[in-house]
């Protein structure tokens, strides 16, 4: 074991844009008061869907980039930028740093497929010549987490890990170890996605993985409740800003809290049902724990994955069980902003972080009539204001990826 | 048919709108990547606008001939159907 010569990681900067707020602190002041960001899709395209509910980012993006550069950004990988940016300036890092210690780890569950989409659109309907030439950096998986480089001139190296709605719990993880093999000082860590448009919500509706509750889109999203048909799809984007303790430290930086440990497991189960036992489930939870050198007992609060399936909410219930016993109080935020998918990770760490930092949980909204098998205490409908000392933050994806990261208060 | 007074404004609008540029800073004598700062990319864009607006075809082995605006006038103004 070399854990005593291992350095701390902690968290000095946030940012994010969801369908609660376009920062932080709005999209905190939405969870906290328990505040739904989903909203009926007034979009024509959105008549001959069988979903016509999602949380669309309430600031576009597109506002706060420079206008010729809009033309070459997918929304996501806009997204990712002013969450970057907002992350980089809550942290206070000199312009001057060494730009070599520095890296990026922010992922995509689906990248630019809106891009890839419209251009194959204008291919068929206009001919090659007027595709856009800014098509492949657009649509490749990859381009969120390097225009989040180039924005900072980051030389310490540019990863972006794709596990559907584990992707950016995944990022932060990669971020930890990063800072821990001694790569870099500074990772800007999380994720993004947009996807709100006809062909992916016809492909999770295809899959009865959606709710269809359209008429009542601010109760549609209700994790742990009988009623649950579903999850509903969130558009947005959260990243922050991990730092070696000793470098926050030496320059006086406001903690927010320290990242303690991440596990990473995979089902070997099914390709996107959860493995039911939630074996693996629990056993990121017990790795993270391990890595933090917390004890089950230690654990305050769950942030869970929980996205208002039928299935996928009680297995996490049985595993959070089984791993870190029925005291912590549970929540799941996508109750309020949807299900991000690939940037659920990352702002659900973001509210897990703030959970443990202002010692509130946020609630689950929506959570009127019970699952007969909930045998956790949650967090229903109200904010819970308490000691959070450490907390996990879950998040589990299609192909069986299983993340879990300990937050500990500093 | 345009004249060049006609067909410089329009490259204009086109490199105002797809690379940014400053409507105010377009003339003949100007480099389309050294003083306008058109990157590669943004002036396949360009040329393919170009080609819509004035109904001609610029053909990608032209394209490095065209090194100002000048010379896309030039070009547009011989070959615009």
């Amino acid at each position: 074991m070399t854990s005593h010569t291992r350095p701390d990681v902690v968290v000095t900067g946030l940012g994010a844009t969801t369908p609660l707020g376009g920062d932080v602190a709005s999209t905190w002041d939405g969870l906290v008061n328990g505040r739904s960001g989903i909203r009926k899709l007034d979009a024509d395209w959105a008549e001959m869907l069988p979903v016509r509910i999602a949380g669309l980012m309430v600031d576009d993006p597109a506002n706060h980039i420079d206008r010729v550069k809009t033309r070459r950004m997918d929304r996501s990988e806009q997204a990712a930028v002013v969450a970057a940016r907002q992350a980089w300036a809550d942290a206070g890092i000199a312009d001057d740093i060494d730009k070599d210690r520095v890296a990026v780890s922010v992922g995509t569950g689906i990248g630019g497929a809106k891009t890839l989409v419209d251009q194959h659109d204008r291919l068929m309907t206009k001919g090659a010549r007027l595709v856009s030439p800014h098509t492949v950096p657009m649509l490749m998986p990859n381009g969120a987490a390097a225009y989040v480089g180039l924005e900072f001139g980051v030389h310490g190296g540019v990863h972006s890990p794709a596990s559907a709605c584990a992707t950016s719990s995944e990022a932060i993880a990669w971020g930890l170890d990063i800072i821990r093999s001694g790569r870099a000082d500074v990772v800007i860590a999380g994720g993004t996605e947009s996807v709100v448009f006809p062909l992916p919500i016809a492909g999770f509706a295809s899959m009865r993985a959606m709710s269809t509750r359209n008429d009542e889109p601010e109760r549609a999203s209700r994790p742990f409740d009988k009623g649950r048909d579903g999850f509903v799809l969130g558009e947005g984007a959260g990243i922050v800003v991990l730092e070696r303790a000793d470098h926050a430290a030496a320059r006086g930086a406001k903690v927010y809290a320290k990242l303690g440990g991440a596990a990473l497991t995979s089902d070997g189960y099914d390709i996107v049902a959860p493995d039911p036992e939630g074996t693996q489930q629990a056993r990121a939870m017990t790795l993270a724990l391990r890595d933090a050198g917390l004890d089950p007992a230690d654990i305050a609060h769950v942030n869970a994955h929980a996205t208002s399936t039928p299935v996928g909410d009680m297995g996490e219930i049985a595993a959070i069980r089984k791993a870190v016993g029925d005291r912590p109080v549970v929540t799941s935020t996508k109750s309020m902003t949807g299900h991000l998918l690939g940037a659920a990770g990352a702002v659900e760490s973001i509210a897990t972080i703030l959970a443990v930092y202002h010692g509130i949980v946020p609630p689950t909204i929506n959570l009127e009539d019970p699952d007969d098998e909930l045998t956790l205490d949650v967090a229903a409908n109200v904010a819970r204001k308490m000691e959070v000392p450490a907390a996990l933050n879950n998040s589990f994806g299609f192909g069986g990826h299983n993340a879990a990261l300990a937050i500990q208060r500093v | 048919m345009a004249n060049r007074d006609e067909i410089r404004t329009g490259l204009a609008d086109i490199l105002e709108e797809v690379a940014g540029v400053d409507k105010a800073d377009v003339a003949d004598e100007k480099s389309f990547t050294d003083e306008l700062d058109v990157d590669s990319l943004s002036m396949v864009e360009v040329v393919v606008a170009a080609e819509e607006k004035f109904g001609v075809k610029i053909p990608d082995d032209e394209v490095p001939n065209l090194k100002t605006v000048g010379d896309a006038v030039s070009y547009i103004e011989k070959n615009a159907a």
